[in-house]
């Protein structure tokens, strides 16, 4: 063994001569990112189960990917190039999984599991095992203010197709309106892989500031009268009309957009485990292990996504832009139609509860509640506000099936 | 990369404006018909509930008035309940309970008596 040639090997091997390599300094620059991200996970409690999974994830591909004329380093632990031929018809391995499983490296296999759409799927069925549809069946209207904190979605993906983004990328981006990071990891992953990094980044973001960016709406969207409003409480509603919902939710809403098929599906599927009374067990394992068992794997592997080539661009910071517009616009969405209904229903409903119509569960709500009790500390609007915000997680659902089916 | 982004084509503006608001009315159509869908259910639901009522007031009110309950003697603090006795006066029973107690060295909040019958001597 040559000793002076093993070393050379060894140093040209290593990741720090790659830094130094044609566009080396972006992985610097990835992995300070990385480092933030970690921060805001760790620190900032920034929705940190996928948080610090996607921040990791996005460490280790730039760590160990130098993209160099169009081919990752040996060792990389994921390849975007393996993924360009996987979608390329061109080539010879367009759709081939084996090409991918014999050549990629750890993360391209974990992120098999989110291309083929099966971690969101996962993720939606331990949600629906988690989520208490009984506030949204003893006040059906929730679902229209649901509805209304949609309007996001579909400005963002306005706003993205002027920004020059094509219809399946500003489809993508759009979505991140919904606030709902598994539904935005779905319909990204079939429409615009190449986004999912910044798009997924952004939507679990602006999830954990949710805090911070409704409230000024909410106060300046409503007067203080409207605030201060405390809602009747709602009838009581039955064991059996609980088991029902998820069959007729999921006949429904399939039968009208069959592209929402996986996420409704699960998601109707793990409330149903949850209902029904016979399946506790079951009900107990989606929400508690496969629920972490799916996050460990999707957060690292949409971190993998973050390489250094193709997220350094001014198209991240238009992502990041248009993921704050739309996430605005939907809590104004849901503010406007409750404002709606405040003046239909003689001042009984408190127009606060529409801007939970924007998904993040239970986030959303809570918002509602703190500045419902801002405004009249003997108010609680946290039951009030579950029905639109679990109506949100089915609307970014539907939102996400009709831009499949349109651009799928 | 490249390869990725060119599987789609751009949209014109029109076209991005027509589709934003189709998938808004297609979202709200689909959410305000579940809405229809589940008020039935629930109107369903709420009229089966109230025969069901209506139904169980109607029983009670064919009914027989039931006899007064009777209630019973309050049982003593740390009491194991009541003793039953045949023939045997209060102090009687005291002192063969306290008799008992002191026998087998037990407190006599740890015993409890079922019954105290005196044994005549014709039974013998």
């Amino acid at each position: 063994m040559n000793i002076l040639e093993t070393l050379q090997r060894l140093l040209m091997d290593s990741g720090f001569v790659g830094f130094f390599m044609d566009g080396g300094w972006k992985n610097l620059i990835m992995i300070a990112i990385s480092c933030l991200l970690l921060y805001l996970g760790i620190v900032k409690k920034f929705e940190p189960l996928l948080l610090v999974g996607i921040a990791f994830g996005c460490l280790l591909v730039n760590v160990s990917n130098f993209y160099v004329d169009g081919a990752s380093s040996a060792n990389a632990l994921y390849h975007p190039e393996l993924w360009s031929a996987f979608l390329d018809e061109s080539s010879q391995y367009y759709h081939s999984y084996g090409h991918i499983m014999a050549n990629g490296g750890l993360l391209d296999i974990l992120y098999i599991g989110v291309k083929t759409g099966l971690y969101p799927s996962l993720i939606f069925l331990g949600i629906g095992a988690m989520t208490d549809f009984g506030p949204l069946l003893s006040n059906p209207k929730s679902l229209l203010l649901g509805a209304a904190a949609q309007m996001g979605v579909f400005l963002a993906f306005f706003g993205a197709t002027l920004l020059g983004f094509n219809g399946n990328e500003a489809a993508s981006i759009g979505i991140i309106g919904g606030a709902d990071g598994p539904t935005a990891i779905f319909l990204t992953s079939k429409l615009a892989p190449n986004l999912l990094g910044p798009i997924a980044i952004a939507a679990y973001s602006y999830m954990a500031l949710i805090p911070m960016i409704q409230p000024p709406l909410m106060r300046l969207l409503t007067t203080k009268k409207e605030r201060e409003v405390k809602m009747e409480q709602k009838r009581a509603v039955s064991k059996t009309e609980k088991i029902i919902f998820p069959i007729v939710v999921s006949l429904f809403v399939i039968l009208l957009l069959p592209s929402t098929a996986p996420l409704i599906g699960c998601l109707m599927l793990g409330n149903l485990w949850r209902e029904c009374g016979v399946t506790a067990r079951l009900s107990d394992t989606v929400q508690n292990a496969l629920m972490n068992i799916v996050t460990v794997f999707l957060g690292i592997s949409v971190g993998a996504t973050t390489v250094a080539s193709s997220f350094l661009s001014l198209r991240t910071l238009y992502i990041v832009g248009l993921g704050l517009l739309a996430f605005c616009f939907s809590t104004v969405g849901g503010l406007l139609v409750g404002k709606l209904m405040y003046k239909l229903s003689g001042g009984k409903i408190n127009p606060l509860i529409g801007s939970a119509g924007v998904s993040a569960v239970p986030m959303a709500a809570r918002v509602s509640q703190t500045e419902g009790q801002k405004a009249n500390p003997s108010n609680f609007l946290l039951m009030h506000a579950m029905g639109p915000n679990v109506a949100g997680v089915i609307g970014s659902a539907i939102a996400a099936g009709f831009l499949l089916a349109v651009f799928g | 990369m490249e390869n990725m982004v060119s599987l789609a084509t751009k949209m014109g503006i029109g076209e991005a404006g027509v589709t934003a608001v189709f998938g808004y009315l297609v979202v709200f159509t689909g959410l305000a018909l579940l809405m229809c869908v589940i008020y039935i259910i629930g109107a369903i639901f709420q009229a089966n509930a109230r025969k069901k009522e209506a139904a169980v007031v109607a029983v009670q009110e064919a009914a027989p008035a039931p006899k007064p309950i009777v209630p019973e003697k309050p049982v003593a603090p740390g009491s194991a309940g009541h003793v039953k006795r045949f023939d045997v006066p209060d102090k009687e029973a005291a002192m063969v309970m306290a008799v008992v107690a002191y026998q087998m060295k037990k407190p006599l909040n740890e015993l409890r008596f079922i019954s105290i019958k005196e044994v005549k001597e014709d039974e013998v």
